[in-house]
């Protein structure tokens, strides 16, 4: 079943001036991905996939191309316009969690949708659906912590819950597991493909790690800021298991 | 600007700023307590000038004690005498006034005052107070003299002793503790003796060439307008050469004099303000680098630039709100302290009131400058990027951000603005905002130099503990900007304040030369000038100089009559050099306090060979502008003497000698009426006044001056205004201390990783403390010999062109200075560091979280 593109990158290029040259860390990518999509970006370090990553979910705007989040075109937006665009359609997990330090889980979980509308009776809401999302991933009796007072993979769990509460159209992941032990990578792995799959997000994983890039339905390949393969191999994501994969240098 | 005021104006902007504040809340609340001082002392003056003005409304015609009064330099003449009965007045007085020594024989002591003979029922309003109360109604049935409190003390008077005034002797009645319209400080300078009209003429020192004032005061009929009168009236009042006074007049004068005091005391408050927002910016910068992140983190959630900025400006209002509030409360009590301080200075009480509007003003000043100051770090929140999220370490942009310029402006005009409001001149106002600047600017130099040096030039083959300290001035998040402004700033304005009273004094105080006069006998009668002087040789004293006095009026300069100068309106001469009593001398040779610097020296002339060839004193002749060979017509007693100049002399009028704006030559006004002024040295106070005592003896008539009580009464003067400036600048002092705890505690703050990492890996406490005392040392050094050096640089410019007078530059306090803000700053910075070292270096991990 073919549906019409949540992200459409056409010849993205981002450099960097260096000097009185210019670094280019992404040259010319283009590919788009179908909503409900499972899609990993895989590459070695340096090859520009935290670079195509911040493109696409419009936190960076880039030197030359276009990239179209859920029909919108980023290019003609301000700062101010990329945000909304994030806080209407995207959902974000990062590496190091990024929560703030200063708010509860569940403070922290309200946010994008704080963001997004005011008001007691917004909030009332805002607070029992942020509830119930932390709920969902285990965290129920944790609502009142602080990240400090969260382990690594509770912590992970709380940006979970956080990256849905806005019922987010697509799902950028960044390394996910990176800061995780192995038994906790796979627990917040698995939570996380089961909530993409609940929700009906596209997701979009950024990784070196061939096995979770494996668990996906689609793999993008960089290497030195160019897309170098484009593998289908699966129509939807969170399968028992994934077809072997080449290892990356 | 209309997203961030929409932002400013969510609910959920100050939820999340309260939320967001969780750990740092203490952090903040303690700086905020650096614009405490500053807000306190605005408050107190906003609302002392209220009360001041209320006070000069409400007292207006105690001030005066009449509703008009007339004065003169001559005795008032049967005509003018006519005149003032042809006034509408219900009743009126007469005053003299002149300058005595005053004979106590009981305590044999004598001293200089000033005496009045008053005759009638003045004054009117406000009341003559004595005690006992009684003796008003005493004195003014002429049964004694009422004496000033603070002579009645020095020479253990009582009621009923006898004082001798020239050649009247009459008994005290009583104490005199209050006149209307006159200040302590008056009192301390000139203690006023009181005596009947009567007594006065017994005295026989009304026609002696001294300076006498008279003084008719009137009581006008209920609703009369005083101004009108005098308007109606001023053609008999030039022509009968009387000044006059209103209750109109004093009101506006005595209103100018308190306004301007209040706005000395408000710039010394807003100087210590701007120094406690200096100390807001700082901590809102460390705020805001630790808040970085977490501003990345809501930009990628989809906060718009203004909603995240917004949060931050939001915790900037509710720090720089609290210390406006504890400001506030501070100010309302301090408020009480101050009347206190300058009542010796008023001549009204002041009732205390607490006014709301000057204290909303001082609110909104102490929390406008607060987010003024605090917007500069805050915009860093503005140029937070949300890739920063997933890249980590690129938190702001690199370029510069625009509105760093509009908010620099804003704080310019801020600083300008203020400073013209409380002086009314724009180019004071400037002069105030630009010295500031130029202060804030050269310790930043300094600070951004030291930086450099400390980076670019510390040697390796230096110790270790000294190198890390010094590596501290440079290091990121370092605090020498901070600490050099603030210590520098506080040394600074301190130390100008010293080194200008210092300089005062100096001019005040002559050097110490065992030939130079320090005690002058005037008003000697010609006749008795020899006489005079033999008694002063009795006493084994020098007589030093002994000068006649002429009094003369100008005539006609450059053959202009003084009237028709007076006349144009375009004219450069100010009125009193025109209007002034000149008290000149004439003799053969120039005196050791001149020097000629123009002209020839011509010492001697013959009688009626006129015009003679006179010496101006340089300045006069400058403010007359005449020069060499210029002619100017002395009315000398009603005999007209024609001049010309011939020379000009450089006077040093510091000097206790008699001095002359104008000297004749022998033989041209010998012997025209005057009188003597004799100079000599005593060596104690107690030869003094065994000379005052022998000579008011045998000539009542005769005054001394005697230069120790005079530096006595003086030192009491300056004593009292430099309490009301000391107290303002400790508000300045305490703010500095204020900003170098806070700055030394965000230090803390950045400083404990590294201190704890250094720790773990095996540095003693003693080696933290050598690197933190290696860096507060060289930080205390720089800032104060930098404060002192601006400060030397301000009070040479303030001596030089706004007093004019030569700069007193004294090392060792100078010296005192840069040790102890040194030692301060060391002792503040190891007190504030000692818990870092103090635990566990896992303990502390935890803490600072």
């Amino acid at each position: 079943m073919q549906s019409s593109p949540i992200l459409e990158v056409r010849r993205l290029t981002r450099g960097y001036p260096n000097g009185t040259a210019t670094l280019t860390v992404l040259n010319e990518v283009s590919f788009s991905v179908q909503s409900g999509e499972t899609c990993a970006i895989l590459g070695p370090s340096g090859s520009g996939k935290t670079t195509l990553l911040g493109l696409c979910a419009g936190l960076d705007a880039p030197s030359s191309g276009d990239v179209l989040l859920a029909g919108r075109p980023l290019a003609g937006l301000d700062e101010d316009g990329r945000a909304k665009v994030r806080n209407d359609v995207v959902g974000f997990v990062f590496q190091n969690f990024q929560l703030i330090p200063t708010l509860t889980a569940l403070e922290n979980v309200m946010v994008p949708m704080e963001l997004r509308a005011e008001g007691s009776a917004v909030r009332r809401t805002v607070e029992k659906e942020a509830g119930e999302l932390l709920q969902r991933v285990g965290l129920g009796e944790r609502l009142h912590h602080y990240p400090t007072q969260l382990s690594g993979g509770e912590q992970q769990r709380v940006a979970l819950a956080r990256a849905f509460i806005n019922k987010p159209k697509i799902l950028f992941a960044d390394e996910p597991t990176g800061n995780l032990d192995a038994d906790t990578s796979h627990r917040i792995v698995d939570l996380l493909f089961a909530m993409n799959s609940e929700w009906g997000t596209t997701l979009i994983i950024v990784t070196h790690d061939i096995e979770l890039a494996a668990r996906t339905g689609r793999i993008l390949r960089l290497r030195g800021g160019q897309l170098v393969s484009d593998e289908r191999h699966r129509m939807l994501a969170g399968g028992p298991a994934a077809p072997p994969l080449e290892a990356h240098a | 600007m209309m997203a961030l005021l929409q932002a400013l104006f969510s609910p959920w902007t100050w939820v999340m700023a309260w939320r967001d504040s969780r750990t740092s809340r203490a952090r903040l609340f303690l700086f905020s307590t650096t614009i405490v001082l500053g807000v306190s002392a605005l408050v107190a003056i906003g609302s002392l000038g209220r009360n001041l003005h209320e006070a000069i409304q409400e007292q207006a015609k105690g001030l005066l004690g009449a509703d008009l009064v007339l004065q003169s330099r001559s005795a008032f003449t049967p005509a003018m005498e006519e005149f003032f009965r042809g006034l509408p007045a219900v009743e009126q007085s007469r005053e003299v006034s002149f300058s005595s020594m005053v004979y106590f024989p009981k305590s044999q002591g004598t001293r200089l005052v000033q005496v009045r003979a008053l005759a009638g029922g003045f004054p009117y309003y406000g009341g003559l107070e004595t005690a006992p109360a009684s003796a008003r109604d005493a004195f003014r049935s002429g049964q004694g003299a009422l004496v000033e409190e603070s002579l009645m003390i020095q020479y253990r008077g009582a009621m009923g002793d006898p004082i001798k005034v020239g050649n009247a002797e009459t008994r005290i009645a009583g104490t005199l503790l209050k006149i209307p319209g006159e200040t302590v400080a008056f009192a301390t300078v000139a203690p006023r003796v009181y005596i009947t009209m009567d007594e006065a003429e017994k005295s026989g020192l009304l026609n002696r060439g001294s300076l006498v004032r008279y003084k008719a005061a009137f009581k006008l009929p209920a609703g009369m307008d005083a101004p009108s009168l005098v308007r109606r009236i001023r053609p008999q009042l030039e022509e009968f050469r009387l000044s006059h006074e209103t209750v109109e007049r004093r009101q506006e004068d005595l209103g100018r004099s308190m306004e301007n005091l209040n706005r000395f005391l408000n710039l010394a408050g807003f100087v210590s303000l701007l120094l406690g927002a200096v100390g807001i910016a700082s901590a809102i910068h460390v705020h805001i680098q630790q808040k970085l992140a977490s501003a990345a983190i809501l930009r990628c959630l989809g906060s718009t630039v203004a909603r995240s900025f917004a949060i931050y400006l939001a915790q900037a209002i509710g720090l720089g709100a609290a210390g406006v509030l504890l400001g506030t409360v501070l100010g309302l009590a301090v408020q009480q302290a101050i009347p206190h301080l300058i009542a010796d200075f008023l001549p009204f009480t002041v009732a205390f009131k607490i006014h709301p509007w000057p204290v909303l003003q001082a609110m909104a000043t102490g929390l406008g400058v607060c987010i003024l100051f605090a917007l500069g770090p805050l915009l860093a929140v503005r140029r937070v990027s949300p890739l920063a999220v997933i890249r980590g370490g690129e938190l702001g942009a690199a370029e510069k951000d625009p509105a760093q310029w509009a908010v620099a402006l804003a704080l310019a005009a801020a600083v300008i603005g203020f400073g013209i409001s409380q002086t009314h001149k724009w180019e004071q106002g400037l002069g105030f905002a630009a010295g500031l600047g130029a202060a804030f600017g050269v310790l930043s130099m300094v600070a951004k130099g030291l930086t450099r040096a400390a980076r670019a030039w510390t040697p390796r083959s230096w110790p270790y503990l000294l190198r890390q300290g010094l590596a501290n001035l440079y290091r990121p998040q370092n605090r020498t900007l901070l600490l050099m402004v603030s210590l520098g700033l506080g040394t600074f304005l301190i130390l100008t304040l010293y080194l200008v009273q210092r300089t005062l004094l100096t001019q005040l105080i002559p050097q110490h030369d065992a030939s130079r006069p320090n005690a002058a006998l005037f008003d000697i009668q010609m006749d008795q000038k020899d006489a005079v002087a033999e008694i002063v040789r009795a006493q084994g004293l020098q007589v030093i100089h002994l000068s006649p006095v002429i009094s003369m009026r100008l005539k006609s300069v450059k053959d202009r009559p003084i009237e028709e100068i007076l006349k144009d309106r375009a004219r450069a001469i100010p009125n009193w050099v025109l209007r002034r009593e000149y008290r000149s001398t004439y003799r053969d040779h120039l005196t050791d306090s001149e020097n000629l610097v123009k002209g020839q020296w011509i010492g001697t002339a013959t009688p009626g060979a006129e015009p003679f060839p006179i010496s101006l004193d340089e300045g006069i002749a400058r403010d007359l502008h005449v020069t060499l060979g210029d002619s100017l017509v002395f009315d000398v007693q009603g005999v007209p003497v024609k001049t010309t100049v011939a020379s000009l002399r450089r006077v040093d009028w510091r000097r206790v000698q008699s001095n002359f704006f104008v000297v004749f030559p022998k033989g041209a006004i010998d012997d025209a009426p005057g009188f003597a002024i004799l100079t000599t040295r005593v060596e104690s106070s107690e030869a003094s006044a065994r000379l005052q005592r022998a000579v008011v003896r045998e000539f009542p008539n005769v005054s001394a001056i005697d230069l120790t009580l005079i530096l006595q009464t003086l030192d009491q003067v300056l004593g009292k205004i430099s309490l009301v400036v000391r107290f303002m600048a400790l508000f300045t002092v305490l703010t500095g201390f204020l900003v170098l705890v806070g700055a030394v505690l965000t230090g803390r703050f950045q400083r404990v990783r590294e201190s704890v990492l250094l720790r773990t890996l095996g540095a003693s406490r003693r080696q933290v403390l050598g690197i933190l005392l290696a860096e507060y040392t060289l930080l205390g050094l720089m800032a104060s010999a930098t404060g002192v050096l601006l400060a030397a640089l301000a009070g040479w410019v303030l001596a030089r062109f706004v007093f004019e007078v030569s700069f007193a530059f004294v090392a060792i306090p100078l010296l005192v200075a840069v040790i102890a803000v040194t030692l301060v700053t060391v002792v503040t910075g190891l007190l504030m560091s000692l818990g870092v070292t103090r635990h566990p270096p896992l303990a502390v991990l935890r803490a600072e979280g």
